[in-house]
């Protein structure tokens, strides 16, 4: 059984790793591991459920404001940018930042294309981001019913 | 009258007669009836006069008289039958009526007479009465005269004016000649003429108190009436006045405070008098009246009874007088001590840093000194120098740790350590001094000892250290054992102390024990105090101030413990025991997180009350979960609106997201700042924001903002940032 636990483990920590490498993830993502502890067990699993939400509402939002025929309110998508952006910020998602800093700028210049061609990367982006964290989240749960610990790692 | 109708008298010589009798019977007549008209007149002019049923007859008696002379008249003449007739009747008539009036007299004159008699009682009784009223009233205006004296008398506190006062209205109310008052002198030998009414007296007349006269006076509260002659009452010029008025004396006791006892009337036990002597005009034959004599008795008691309330307001007065000028002195005296005490704190504190600066210099120049090559004489030197300084650094520490410890200044500094590593480390530093005096160190750790404890890690050691390096210096021989445990209550303790573990706590004993010189059981109590040794001089080469166990003690007391020592007497060795408060730790490695919130590391974040306003739910609960695990109590908003309304003086830290392009956000600082008006009531405002320019941190600072943080926040970040906060108060370096 060890032996399953120990290969798990390493199998995460690769993982892990090569999100960091990858740029999925950022130091801010370690941060949020630190809060997790006995008292709030699934702390890291509820924030990123949220923020996976408010990605799909705000990227409802954006859609919504960028598909109306005729004049786009340019300042209500970037409201939305910018939520995003604290959003993806605080959880450390590292690629959707940028993309929103990205996003905010075309905004500002009110360049339409440039809007639409970001929401799509967002959008994209996050579901991949969604997609890795949930392997991530399978592998830990491997790890506790092999018996195991979910190893900390340090990504430095 | 005789009347005879035969014959007829024609006697011309008989007529001059005959005229005269003619004439009185008329004026007779006339006088007869005007008599009952004045009766009725005056009577009817009178109200009262109860005999009316004798004036009637004694009128009809009158009338019939005078009727009858009248008739007479006619019968001087010859006259008919008819004349005769009326004649007899009216006799007749006037017979029966003056009978009648003469036996009623009879009841009524004497009836009369006692009316008479009674009026002159009467009178007699109304000249008593006014008499008796006189004296009564005299009496009155004496009893208002003696009230007023005894409000004049009790109406001043002032001696002076009590006894004056006293003999003015006595000699006002009485016409006196002369009063006069004798006090008894301060030997109790003579009395002493103090104060008179009139006349001007020579200083220092005295008289001896043993006269006769005066004991006479003194043995009764009654005023006795004297002798003029007598040497008290010879205060007139004796100018050849016929007859010296009377004189009388009455004592006046001089009560002193110490007669009012609670409950017990003051007994005249205190045979201290003052003779008040009364005299009263010569020449003038008056006498003393009883009710005067009485008048100066009460006078004497008042006068008595005022003396002592002017006597005991003297004596508060006396007394508030003294406390106050004790007062002055104490507050004088505290102030000293409280300027000294000032003084040598600011001494201290500047001595030390002054001191310390070259101490170290010395100490650390010694050290590197000792790292190069040297002679084996040049290493001694440095030795010897690096030791004594190191001593002398030691000193200047306690000194000042104990004056601090005595101010109660000094606060401990809780961590987290690991308890067994710090025994090792004692024993390592004593190790060596102790394989040079062969003295072999045994640590006994209990098995339940916890491994990583809360507690001042370095003074604990400091207390190990002093109480191992006592043992190892007071020991010439024998082994030394140091034993830690937990300690339960069924331990030994001293009596009036008593263990209570409770959760999160413990309490950790340790012994030591050596085998050395042993302490006088007598000298035990002292061993505490400061500078004060117990060795011989033999021992004394050993150094130390006899600051340490002074210190020791205080610092165990500091953490809630005990700290004594039991020794079987000189030279049978001695055992140190002393248990300390500590806190449990779950913590696995050194100074690290503390992985159970419920148990944090840092008290001052445990139940801080903080709130957070963000728009975005996500950094929202990001933020809350860092302060969360960091062990405050978080409220969270979404909105400006509901931040005021939910925010109170309880929070002490706001933390808002300002990430909002525009100023509105500052807004809820301004808002926040009107609301608690206070300023130790207003919670501590931090901006939440992306981008930290000095723009952005001037904006902060000029909306009232105490800091402001770069998001996303890490946890040490966070932990710094309140630690700093709550510290200062204000933050704009931790970015």
């Amino acid at each position: 059984m060890d032996a399953l636990v120990a290969q798990l483990q390493m199998q995460y920590r690769n993982y892990t790793v090569s999100l960091y490498q990858q740029g999925f993830l950022d130091d801010q993502f370690t941060e949020l591991k630190k809060l997790q502890d006995d008292a709030s067990p699934d702390f890291v699993a509820e924030v990123l459920s949220l923020f996976f939400e408010d990605c799909v509402k705000l990227i409802g939002n954006m859609a919504r404001a960028l598909d109306q025929t005729g004049t786009v309110d340019f300042s209500q998508v970037g409201a939305s940018v910018h939520q995003l952006k604290g959003s993806s910020s605080s959880v450390g998602a590292k690629r959707v930042k940028g993309l929103c800093i990205t996003f905010k700028e075309y905004c500002e210049a009110n360049n339409y294309e440039g809007c639409v061609r970001c929401l799509q990367q967002v959008d994209i982006e996050f579901k991949a981001l969604q997609t890795k964290l949930q392997d991530m989240f399978n592998l830990e749960k491997q790890i506790i019913q092999a018996g195991g610990k979910v190893p900390q790692v340090d990504i430095n | 009258m005789e009347v005879c109708n035969c014959i007829e008298p024609q006697w011309p010589a008989d007529e001059l007669l005959m005229k005269y009798q003619y004439i009185s019977d008329f004026f007779i007549a006339v006088a007869y009836f005007s008599i009952p008209l004045e009766l009725i007149y005056f009577v009817k002019k009178s109200a009262v006069f109860p005999y009316r049923w004798v004036l009637v007859q004694f009128g009809a008696f009158i009338v019939l008289c005078g009727a009858t002379h009248l008739i007479n008249l006619w019968t001087f003449t010859t006259h008919s039958r008819t004349v005769a007739l009326v004649m007899t009747t009216a006799k007749v008539l006037t017979a029966v009526v003056s009978c009648a009036t003469a036996l009623m007299l009879v009841h009524i004159i004497p009836d009369l007479l006692s009316v008479k008699t009674r009026e002159l009682f009467l009178k007699n009784k109304a000249a008593e009465l006014d008499r008796e009223m006189g004296l009564i009233r005299t009496q009155e205006e004496t009893g208002r005269h003696v009230r007023m004296l005894t409000h004049e008398i009790r109406s001043t506190l002032d001696r002076h004016t009590i006894l004056k006062t006293t003999l003015v209205e006595l000699g006002r109310t009485l016409a006196l000649e002369e009063c006069a008052l004798w006090m008894p002198t301060r030997t109790g030998l003579e009395l002493q003429l103090s104060y008179t009414l009139r006349q001007q007296h020579p200083v220092e007349y005295t008289v001896p108190i043993q006269l006769p006269v005066i004991n006479q006076v003194f043995g009764t509260s009654r005023a006795v009436k004297i002798s003029p002659n007598s040497p008290v009452a010879r205060l007139r010029p004796v100018s050849g006045k016929y007859l010296l008025g009377e004189v009388v004396a009455v004592r006046v006791p001089l009560l002193h405070l110490s007669n009012f006892q609670i409950n017990d009337w003051p007994e005249l036990s205190t045979k201290r008098y003052a003779l008040m002597v009364l005299m009263l005009p010569s020449d003038s034959a008056r006498q003393w009246h009883v009710h005067e004599l009485e008048l100066v008795e009460v006078v004497a008691d008042q006068v008595a009874v005022a003396l002592s309330h002017a006597a005991i307001l003297e004596e508060s007065m006396r007394a508030r007088d003294l406390l106050m000028e004790q007062n002055v002195a104490l507050d004088i005296a505290r102030r000293e001590a409280e300027t000294a005490i000032r003084a040598r704190n600011d001494f201290l504190a500047v001595m030390n840093h002054e001191m310390r600066t070259p101490m170290h210099a010395i100490i650390a120049l010694s050290s590197l000194l000792q790292e190069t090559e040297l002679t084996p004489e040049q290493r001694l030197m440095v030795e010897t120098v690096l030791k004594s300084s190191s001593l002398l650094a030691t000193l200047m520490n306690d000194v000042l740790d104990l004056s601090r410890l005595e101010d109660g200044s000094l606060q401990l500094e809780l961590g987290t350590f690991n308890l067994h590593t710090l025994f090792r480390e004692v024993l390592n530093l004593i190790k060596p001094i102790a394989v040079v005096k062969k003295l072999p160190i045994t640590l006994n750790l209990a098995p339940d000892l916890p491994e990583f404890v809360v507690g001042d890690e370095k003074r604990l050691m400091q207390i190990i250290l002093n109480i191992v390096g006592n043992a190892v210096k007071f020991s010439k021989q024998g082994s030394i054992t140091v034993t830690a445990l937990v300690t339960k209550s069924d331990n030994r303790a001293p009596p009036d102390f008593f263990v209570v573990p409770t959760g999160s706590h413990f309490y950790l004993r340790v012994k030591v024990k050596d085998l050395g010189a042993g302490i006088n059981p007598q000298d035990i109590p002292k061993l505490f105090t400061k500078f004060a040794q117990t060795q011989s001089l033999a021992t004394r080469s050993s150094g130390g101030s006899g600051l340490g166990l002074a210190i020791s003690k205080r610092f165990v007391n500091l953490m809630e413990g005990n700290i004594w020592i039991e020794s079987d007497g000189v030279g049978k060795g001695c055992t140190a025991i002393f248990d300390v408060k500590l806190g449990i730790s779950n913590e696995s490695k050194q100074s690290g997180i503390p992985k159970v919130p419920a148990n944090p590391q840092h008290a001052n974040f445990a139940g801080l009350k903080v709130l957070v306003m963000d728009e975005n739910g996500v950094s929202r609960m990001v933020t809350k979960g860092l302060l969360v695990h960091l062990g405050c109590e978080v409220t969270t908003v979404s909105s400006s609106e509901e931040c005021l309304r939910v925010v109170s003086h309880e929070h002490k830290v706001v933390f808002m997201d300002v990430c909002m392009p525009g100023v509105e956000n500052y807004q809820i600082a301004i808002r926040i700042h009107e609301k608690f008006t206070k300023r130790h009531q207003r919670p501590l405002l931090v901006a939440l924001t992306g981008n930290t320019d000095k723009s952005t941190k001037e904006k902060c600072m000029s909306f009232g903002l105490d800091g402001v943080l770069l998001k996303p926040v890490s946890l040490d970040n966070m932990r710094n940032v309140l630690s700093d906060l709550l510290e200062h108060r204000v933050l704009y370096e931790a970015m």
